[in-house]
C-alpha cells in the first residue's frame, strides 16, 4: 500500500490528537518540552502534505465511525490541501512560538497547562478535520469541536470575570453560527434524501430562492466566524482574551476556516451563483474592513487593536471573495481567478503576519505584564529580538513592498481595477468605490501599525522598570523568526506562490493566474498583461537596499561631522520625559476626531485650572447599542412575560393543563370532517 | 364482530353503570369531606369493575375478567385502604376548602360533560363496539376528576382526585377497544400503586417543612 497524502494528513491529525491526550497525562514539565516540539514537527509535516495534496487530484475516504448508516466522509482536495498548508505553515510557528511561551505556566500552574495542552492539540486537530470533512455531518462535529476547543482555551484564564464574559460572547457567536451552518446544510440538502455526504450535494441543485437563502444561511454561520459586520462583535472580545499563542492560532487560522467554507459552500456545493450574493459580499466585506480598521487605529490596548485589525483582514477577503463570486457569475474567469488568488494570497499573508504580531504582542505581555499602550514605550531596548521580529510583521501588515502584504492588497486592487464589462452597469459605477475603500484601509492600516510600533517599542519607557524586562527565549525566537520568514519569502516571491495557487483557482472558478502571471519569469508578477501592471518585488527590494545603502554612505561621507549636538535657546524645552511624549490616546485624536460621530465616543476632558487633571476616553462600538443591545432587551422582555406563568400554584398549573387539554380536544373536533 | 349475542338486559346494565360512574364523579367534585371522598373512590372503583365484568360476560373477552380483577384488588381494596391509614396518620379526616364554591364548580362540571359528550359523539359513531356510549361518560369523567384536582386547596383530595382520573381513563379504554393489552394494564396498576406511596411519603415531607398539608405554603418555592 503506497502512502497517499490523504492518509498521512489523517496520521497527523491523529498524532495531533494522541499528543494532546498525552499531555493530559504526562507532567508539565516534561509535557511542554517534548509534546509541544511534537506538535510543531507535526505541523511542520502537515504543511508538507498540504502541499504534496496540492499538486495532484482529490482523495476520498470513508472512516468506519460515525452515526450508523453515516459514516465519516473524508475527501482531500486542492482547496481543502491550501488551507492544510496554511494550517500546517502558521500552526508550526505559532506552536513553536508555545513551547517557550507556556514555560512559566507549565511550571507554576501544571494542571492548568495539561488541560490546556489537551485543547491546544485540538484545536489544530478540529481544523484540520473540518479541512478534510466531506459530509456535513462531520463537518459540524469539526466546527463545533474547533468552537469548544477555542471556547476552552480563551477562557484558560477563567478567574477574571471579563474573559468569562468574552468566552460567553464567544460561545454564543459561535452557536448562533452553527444553528445557521446546520439549517444550511439541511437546506442544501433538501429534497436529495442522500446522506448530507457533500458527493451528493454537490450534484444536487436548488431553485433560486432557495439557493439564496441558503447563502444567507452560510454568511451568517461563517461570516459569523469570520467577523463579518455585524456579527463581530465577539471577535475583539475574544482574541484579547486568550494567551498569545492562541490569538495567533484563532486570528491566523481560524478565521481562515470560515472563508474556507463559504467557499466550499459556494463555489463546490451551491452551484451558479447569483450576482447579488457577490455584490452583498463587496458591500459587506469592505463595511467591515472599514469598520475594523477605524477602530484598529484608536485602540490602546496592544491586542485589541491585533483583533480590530483582524476584523479589517477578514473584510478585506471577504470583500475579496464577493468580487470572486461577482466575476464567476458574470463569466469572468480570468479576472475572477484573479481575485480569487488575491483572497487566498492575502488569507495566507494574513495567517502569518497577524500571527507574527500577535506573537509579538504576546511577547510583550509576557515581559511586561501590561496590555496598556499608555503604560509601555521604549521596548526596543530591552527586547531587540521582539522588537526586530515584530517590525517585519508591522510592515506586511501596513502593506509595504517588499513585504507579503502589499502583494496580496496589489493583487486585490488589481482585480478592483481591472472592471470588465459586468452585466449590471451600475455596479461597473460603484466598484472603483471599492479600490478606493481598499486604499483608505490600507492607509489607515499603516496609521494603526505606526501607533502600534511607535509607542510600544520605540521612544521612551512610561512608568516601567527597564531592569524587570527580559527578552525572548530560543523557542519564542525561532516561532517568530519562522512567521517573519515566511513574510518576507511570500512577499519576495509571489508568482511561485502564484503558481501554486494556480491548481486551487483552476478548480474553483476554471482559469488560472500562472500562464500570465509567471510569463516573464520568476521574478516578475504580471495578473493580467505587461502593458497593465507589473511587480518585482526582488528587484524593488534591491533597489530598496542600494538607494538606503547609498544615502547611509553618502550622509557618512559628506555630512558626517558637520553637526554638533549643544543647548541652544532650548525653546522652553529645557528637558524631555517620558510624559511629554506622544501617547496612544493622543495618536489616535486625528482618527477620533475625524470620525467622531462614527464612533460611541464617551470624553471627559478637564478643565485647564484642574490641579489633578484627569482625561478619559473611551470609544465603544456603536453597532453593539445598535444591533445587539435591542436583542437583548426583546429577549428580556419575553422572559419576563414567560416568567409570568410560574405563579408556584400547583392549582394554576393544572388549569393550564386542563386548558390545553380542552383546547386541543376542541381542536380535533373542530377539523374533523 | 357478528358473533356476540346482544343481550340487552347486560347492554341496559352497562349504560347503568357509566350513569353511576359519572354521578359519583358529580358526588366527588361537590364533597369536602376527605373520609367520604375516600368512600366514594372507593365505590366508583367497584363500579368500574362491574362494568368491566359486564362487558367482558357481554363480549366474551377473557382478558377483561383479568382487568375486572386487577381493578378490584388496588381500586377497591389497596389504595382506599392505604389513603385511610394515610390521613389517620396524617389526622387530616376533616372538612376541606375548595378553591370555588360548590355550586359553581357543579355549573362548570355539567359544561364540562356536555362538551365530552359533543366530543364523543362522532367517535361513537365509527365505533363498532358495544361499549361505545360508554365513551362519553368516561371522558367526562376524566375532566372532572381534573377538575376536582385543579378546585382542591389540600393535597389528600388532589390526590384523590388524580386516583380517580385514571379510573375515568380505565373506563375509556375498556369502552373504546375492549381494553388494553395485559401488559400496559399491569404496568399501569403498578404505577399506581408506586406513585401512591410517594405521594404518602410526599405527604408526610410536606408536613414535615410546613406543618399542614395546605398547598398554598409551596407558592413560596418559586423563583422570585
Amino acid at each position: 500500500m503506497t502512502l497517499l497524502p490523504l492518509d498521512l494528513v489523517g496520521l497527523i491529525l491523529t498524532g495531533w490528537g494522541g499528543l494532546g491526550l498525552l499531555g493530559l497525562v504526562l507532567p508539565a514539565r516534561l509535557g511542554r518540552s517534548l509534546l509541544f516540539p511534537l506538535i510543531t514537527g507535526l505541523s511542520v509535516l502537515m504543511a508538507g502534505a498540504g502541499l504534496w495534496a496540492l499538486q495532484g487530484g482529490a482523495q476520498t475516504l470513508v472512516l468506519p465511525i460515525g452515526l450508523p448508516g453515516m459514516p465519516f466522509h473524508l475527501r482531500l482536495d486542492v482547496l481543502s490541501a491550501f488551507f492544510l498548508t496554511l494550517l500546517g505553515l502558521a500552526g508550526s510557528g505559532i506552536s513553536a512560538y508555545a513551547t517557550g511561551y507556556f514555560r512559566r505556566m507549565a511550571e507554576t500552574q501544571a494542571g492548568d497547562f495539561q488541560r490546556l495542552t489537551l485543547l491546544y492539540a485540538f484545536f489544530l486537530a478540529s481544523m484540520g478535520m473540518v479541512l478534510v470533512a466531506d459530509d456535513a455531518y462531520f463537518f459540524m462535529v469539526a466546527w463545533e469541536g474547533m468552537a469548544l476547543s477555542s471556547y476552552f482555551l480563551v477562557t484558560t484564564d477563567h478567574e477574571i470575570p471579563a474573559i468569562r464574559e468574552a468566552g460567553f460572547l464567544y460561545l454564543l457567536m459561535a452557536h448562533l453560527g452553527a444553528i445557521a451552518l446546520l439549517l444550511c446544510f439541511g437546506l442544501l440538502q433538501s429534497g436529495a434524501g442522500g446522506d448530507y455526504a457533500f458527493a451528493t450535494l454537490r450534484h444536487h441543485s436548488l431553485s433560486s430562492f432557495w439557493s439564496s437563502v441558503t447563502f444567507f444561511l452560510a454568511l451568517i454561520g461563517f461570516g459569523a466566524k469570520a467577523g463579518l459586520l455585524p456579527l463581530h462583535s465577539w471577535l475583539p472580545e475574544a482574541h484579547p482574551a486568550a494567551p498569545s499563542p492562541v490569538s495567533a492560532l484563532m486570528s491566523g487560522i481560524m478565521l481562515k476556516m470560515a472563508l474556507y467554507g463559504l467557499l466550499r459552500v459556494l463555489f463546490d456545493l451551491l452551484g451558479q451563483p447569483l450576482w447579488w450574493w457577490g455584490a452583498l459580499l463587496v458591500g459587506l466585506g469592505s463595511l467591515t474592513a472599514l469598520y475594523g480598521v477605524l477602530f484598529a487605529a484608536v485602540q490602546s490596548d496592544i491586542k485589541r487593536l491585533l483583533a480590530w485589525s483582524s476584523v479589517e483582514n477578514m473584510g478585506l477577503i471577504l470583500s475579496g471573495l464577493g468580487l470572486t463570486l461577482l466575476f464567476h457569475g458574470a463569466g469572468q474567469e480570468t479576472v475572477a481567478a484573479l481575485a480569487l488568488a488575491a483572497v487566498l494570497y492575502h488569507a495566507l499573508n494574513h495567517a502569518f503576519f497577524k500571527g507574527l504580531l500577535f506573537l509579538g504582542a504576546g511577547s510583550v505581555l509576557h515581559a511586561t505584564a501590561e496590555r496598556n499602550m499608555a503604560k509601555l514605550g521604549g521596548l526596543i531596548r530591552v527586547m531587540p529580538w521582539a522588537a526586530g521580529l515584530s517590525l517585519v510583521g508591522i510592515l506586511s501588515l501596513a502593506g509595504l513592498p517588499p513585504f507579503n502584504g502589499f502583494v496580496s492588497e496589489w493583487l486585490l486592487l488589481q482585480a478592483y481595477l481591472l472592471r470588465p464589462d459586468l452585466p449590471q452597469p451600475w455596479l461597473n459605477m460603484v466598484l472603483p468605490l471599492g479600490a478606493a475603500v481598499l486604499a483608505l484601509v490600507g492607509a489607515l492600516a499603516g496609521f494603526a501599525m505606526v501607533k502600534f510600533y511607535g509607542i510600544i517599542f520605540l521612544g521612551q519607557a512610561r512608568g516601567l522598570v527597564p531592569g524587570e524586562v527580559h527578552d525572548i527565549g530560543f523557542w519564542e525566537r525561532f516561532g517568530m523568526g519562522w512567521m517573519a520568514l515566511g513574510c518576507v519569502l511570500l512577499g519576495l516571491f509571489p508568482s511561485s506562490v502564484i503558481l501554486q495557487l494556480d491548481t486551487v483557482t483552476h478548480a474553483l472558478v476554471g482559469q488560472g493566474l500562472g500562464a500570465s502571471a509567471a510569463r516573464h519569469g520568476w521574478l516578475w508578477v504580471t495578473p493580467v498583461a505587461a502593458s497593465r501592471a507589473s511587480y518585482s518585488p526582488l528587484i524593488l527590494f534591491a533597489v530598496i537596499l542600494v538607494s538606503v545603502g547609498l544615502t547611509f554612505l553618502g550622509v557618512r561621507r559628506f555630512f558626517h561631522g558637520r553637526w554638533r549636538r549643544a543647548p541652544a535657546w532650548d525653546c522652553g524645552y529645557p528637558f524631555q520625559t517620558a510624559r511629554m511624549q506622544d501617547s496612544a490616546d493622543g495618536f489616535g485624536q486625528p482618527i477620533k476626531q475625524i470620525f467622531e460621530s462614527f464612533f460611541g465616543l464617551s470624553r471627559e476632558i478637564p478643565s485647564p485650572f484642574d490641579p489633578h487633571p484627569h482625561y478619559h476616553s473611551e470609544v465603544r462600538d456603536p453597532l453593539w447599542a445598535l444591533c445587539y443591545l435591542p436583542l437583548v432587551r426583546g429577549v428580556a422582555r419575553l422572559v419576563k412575560v414567560v416568567g409570568g406563568l410560574q405563579q408556584g400554584r400547583i392549582s394554576t398549573y393544572l388549569l393550564f393543563s386542563f386548558t390545553t387539554l380542552l383546547a386541543l380536544l376542541a381542536l380535533v373536533t373542530g377539523t374533523r370532517p | 364482530m357478528s358473533h356476540w349475542n346482544p343481550a340487552p338486559f347486560a347492554q341496559q346494565l352497562l349504560d347503568l353503570f357509566a350513569s353511576l360512574l359519572l354521578l359519583i364523579a358529580f358526588a366527588m367534585l361537590s364533597q369536602r369531606r376527605i373520609l367520604t371522598l375516600i368512600h366514594l373512590f372507593a365505590w366508583q372503583g367497584l363500579i368500574l369493575t362491574l362494568s368491566i365484568v359486564d362487558s367482558a360476560w357481554l363480549t366474551h373477552q377473557p382478558h377483561l375478567y383479568y382487568s375486572a380483577g386487577l381493578t378490584l384488588l388496588t381500586k377497591v381494596l389497596i389504595l382506599p385502604l392505604l389513603l385511610h391509614r394515610l390521613i389517620r396518620r396524617l389526622d387530616v379526616v376533616w372538612d376541606v376548602e375548595t378553591l370555588i364554591n360548590i355550586p359553581t364548580t357543579m355549573l362548570v362540571g355539567i359544561g364540562l360533560v356536555i362538551f365530552s359528550f359533543n366530543l364523543a359523539l362522532p367517535i361513537s359513531h365509527f365505533s363498532s363496539t358495544i361499549l361505545r356510549n360508554t365513551l362519553g361518560i368516561a371522558l367526562a369523567s376524566v375532566l372532572l376528576s381534573f377538575m376536582m384536582m385543579i378546585t382542591r386547596r389540600k393535597a389528600v383530595p388532589q390526590v384523590i382526585g388524580f386516583l380517580a382520573l385514571e379510573n375515568g381513563l380505565f373506563l375509556a379504554a375498556t369502552s373504546a377497544t375492549y381494553g388494553m393489552p395485559m401488559v400496559v394494564e399491569l404496568g399501569v396498576a403498578l404505577d399506581v400503586l408506586v406513585g401512591m406511596f410517594i405521594f404518602g411519603i410526599f405527604f408526610f415531607q410536606i408536613r414535615e417543612t410546613f406543618d399542614s398539608l395546605d398547598i398554598r405554603h409551596m407558592e413560596k418555592l418559586k423563583e422570585e
